[in-house]
């Protein structure tokens, strides 16, 4: 029963005209960056979030808008993986295996419309779960002391280095570079660090300003170097009609991929991008019908669309109930809640129930709105897909630019936002994972004030930290988390996209 | 044979001991709890240099870097990027983004006239937009040009 008045809370928010709107917005600017190649969610979300600040828009409103953008995003990757083989972001990857060679075979219309089905059964399903299992976790939050914070936060890193990366040296050191930046400024105490008489750096270095440098700067870079050559202009689509045959066999698989992705989704680090490589290898390796994987069987679009969707709204569990995010967009969006002000965790549910439960009921319709959007609309959106990239890259740069002045008014964030664009290009040519540098920005001021409450309150004594259950259960998990795949890595080797 | 992950891996080490060099001189706090301001950052850095030697010692295949002309592109890009950050002030929205618009198109497309009305059009476009639409307090041109 406290669901229900907890979704009439919600509902009550976010059936207002203004919310409405933003959702709206949010989904079809969200569907637009997801099909654009180059462009996926976590850039999408970042360049838009200075934007959305300068609206003077409330929290509610706020995180309504970007999570709106977040799942259409998500629904919206697979329009490019479809039509041209280039995933619109990377959890989309999978959906070009099956997808491509159905629109070569002349099916592009069957594969968008199963897609966006399987994309909303996945997506619709994981906010009812998000909706249950949300307040359960937050309760269990309730038990955790900075000893247990401190080793989530370490289970973060490692399973996000573990499983997101190929190098487990590289994602260490990825996740040092961003701990060693969140350390610029003040502490805890009000101690100034490594500022140098650089007052620009006192208040620290917003993570915004980095995050729009490591994905939207860097990816600019990317283009440049190949020219946008691997973009296809001019694709052309048939009629859309509704597959009832193919969406009514691949019911099972749409389900299954959605708990499997759901389940990938709330692990921390893990993400959309293993939901859906999980849901496509499970219906596949299930399948009795394994060889046409791969040659455009339509389960194989539905599988990773369920899942990958399914993932995106799990990754919102441990973001909002415990601060620490399950993929590298909802660590952008965690960064949207840090910079309104929002401390995620337990208190959030019962401090700002309007916050938690209006952001629930705008997703449940924002699916609704992304459903209509992506299978009746879908034509719209393939237009969008021949803005030519000498375009698209240099309005994200511009964009970029004038979100973060924006934010501050100031040349100097503009400056330290290309060096992280440099960064990023480098780090991202080398196989360096730049998720986890946003994750350490974002959670290293939080991360080292628990391990000094956890010293403070045992007076320095280093046991402490594994001195419950909780504790010692996450410290197991991160090492697992870190080591296993580094044994597993032979048997989860990601397949290549499928060549023309 | 030098291999970036070599390069990347020592750039970093030398870095983190600059960290380490730079978290001697940081003040103790009147009121010092056990670890203090400083600890968590000679942590970081240990972690860094023990990653970085993974690095050095067990370095990846080489990742395929750009021609010389394609990096003098990005590298003209930065040039442009950076004089955008130094000139949308004095200089107000238009100019600037025009210039830095074009520039960055012609970087990716080199076709001039698709450049030139790439940043003619970004410029103004998102000048509505983010004036209007948005509510940005962005000046068009500097103030004195208008008379």
């Amino acid at each position: 029963m406290e669901l229900l008045s907890n979704l009439a809370i919600g509902f009550e928010v976010a059936l207002s005209w203004h919310t409405l709107m933003l959702a709206v917005v949010g989904c079809f600017l969200g569907t637009i960056i997801g099909a654009l190649p180059g462009l996926g969610p976590s850039n999408g979300v970042a360049i838009l979030i200075p934007l959305a600040f300068s609206l003077g828009l409330d929290a509610t409103a706020a995180l309504v808008l970007m999570t709106s953008v977040y799942y259409g995003a998500m629904y919206g990757g697979r329009i490019s993986s479809i039509l041209l083989n280039i995933p619109g972001d990377e959890p989309a990857l999978m959906t070009t295996l099956d997808g491509y060679p159905m629109a070569k075979a002349g099916r592009a219309g069957d594969a968008l419309v199963i897609s966006g089905v399987a994309s909303f059964v996945g997506a619709f399903l994981a906010t009812i779960g998000l909706m249950l299992l949300a307040p359960t976790l937050a309760r269990v939050a309730y038990l955790f002391g900075p000893a247990e914070y401190f080793a989530l936060y370490l289970l973060a890193f490692c399973t996000l280095g573990g499983l997101a990366s190929n190098n487990q040296a590289k994602a260490a050191l990825a996740a040092c570079i961003g701990l060693g930046i969140a350390m610029v400024g003040q502490d805890t105490s009000g101690t100034p660090r490594f500022v140098h008489g650089n007052l620009h750096l006192l208040d620290g270095i917003d993570f915004l300003v980095a995050i729009v440098g490591l994905f939207a700067v860097s990816e600019v870079f990317f283009f440049i170097e190949s020219h946008g050559k691997n973009t296809a202009i001019g694709v052309k689509l048939g009629k859309i009609r509704i597959p009832v045959k193919d969406i009514v066999d691949s019911t099972w698989t749409m389900l299954r991929s959605t708990v499997i992705g759901f389940i990938a989704g709330v692990l921390p680090g893990a993400g959309a991008s293993l939901g859906s490589f999980l849901a496509y290898t499970g219906e596949k390796a299930m399948g009795r019908d394994k060889d046409s994987y791969g040659r455009g069987n339509p389960k194989g679009v539905a599988a990773p669309e369920a899942g990958n969707n399914a993932a995106a709204g799990g990754a919102l569990v441990p973001m909002l109930t415990l601060g620490v995010p399950g993929s590298g967009t909802t660590a952008v969006l965690l960064a949207l809640l840090m910079t309104l002000d929002i401390t995620p965790g337990p208190t959030l549910f019962t401090e700002k129930p309007e916050v938690v439960w209006g952001l629930i009921a705008s997703l449940l319709i924002a699916n609704f709105v992304l459903l209509f959007m992506n299978v009746p609309m879908v034509k719209l959106f393939v237009q969008i897909l021949s803005v030519p990239p000498w375009v698209l890259l240099p309005m994200v740069t511009m964009i970029s630019f004038v979100g973060i002045y924006s934010l501050s008014g100031s040349y100097f964030d503009l400056l330290l936002m290309v060096v992280f664009g440099i960064l990023g290009y480098i780090c991202r040519k080398l196989d360096i994972p730049t998720v986890p540098i946003i994750l350490g920005i974002l959670l290293g001021g939080h991360m080292e004030d628990a391990l000094r409450r956890a010293m403070v309150l045992s007076d320095g004594d280093p046991s402490y930290l594994f001195s419950s259950g909780i504790a010692i259960g996450l410290w197991i998990a991160a090492i697992a988390g870190f080591v296993a795949p580094m044994f597993l890595r032979k048997f989860i080797r990601r397949p290549d996209p499928v060549e023309d | 044979m030098i291999r970036s992950d070599r390069v990347f891996g020592l750039a970093t080490i030398v870095v983190a001991l600059g960290y380490i060099l730079s978290a001697t001189t940081i003040e103790q706090p009147i009121f010092p709890d056990p670890l203090g301001p400083t600890f968590f950052p000679y942590l970081i850095a240990a972690g860094a240099i023990l990653a970085s030697l993974t690095m050095i010692l067990r370095p990846d295949a080489e990742p395929s870097w750009p021609a010389a002309r394609s990096l003098f592109g990005i590298a003209l890009s930065v040039a442009v990027m950076v004089g955008y950050a130094l000139t949308l002030k004095p200089l107000g929205f238009l100019i600037p983004t025009a210039v830095a618009a074009g520039m960055i198109s012609y970087l990716i497309g080199p076709r001039v006239v698709p450049a030139i009305l790439t940043g003619l059009g970004l410029s103004g476009g998102l000048f509505l937009i983010f004036k209007y639409a948005l509510g940005l307090g962005l000046v068009a041109v500097p103030k004195g040009w208008l008379g």
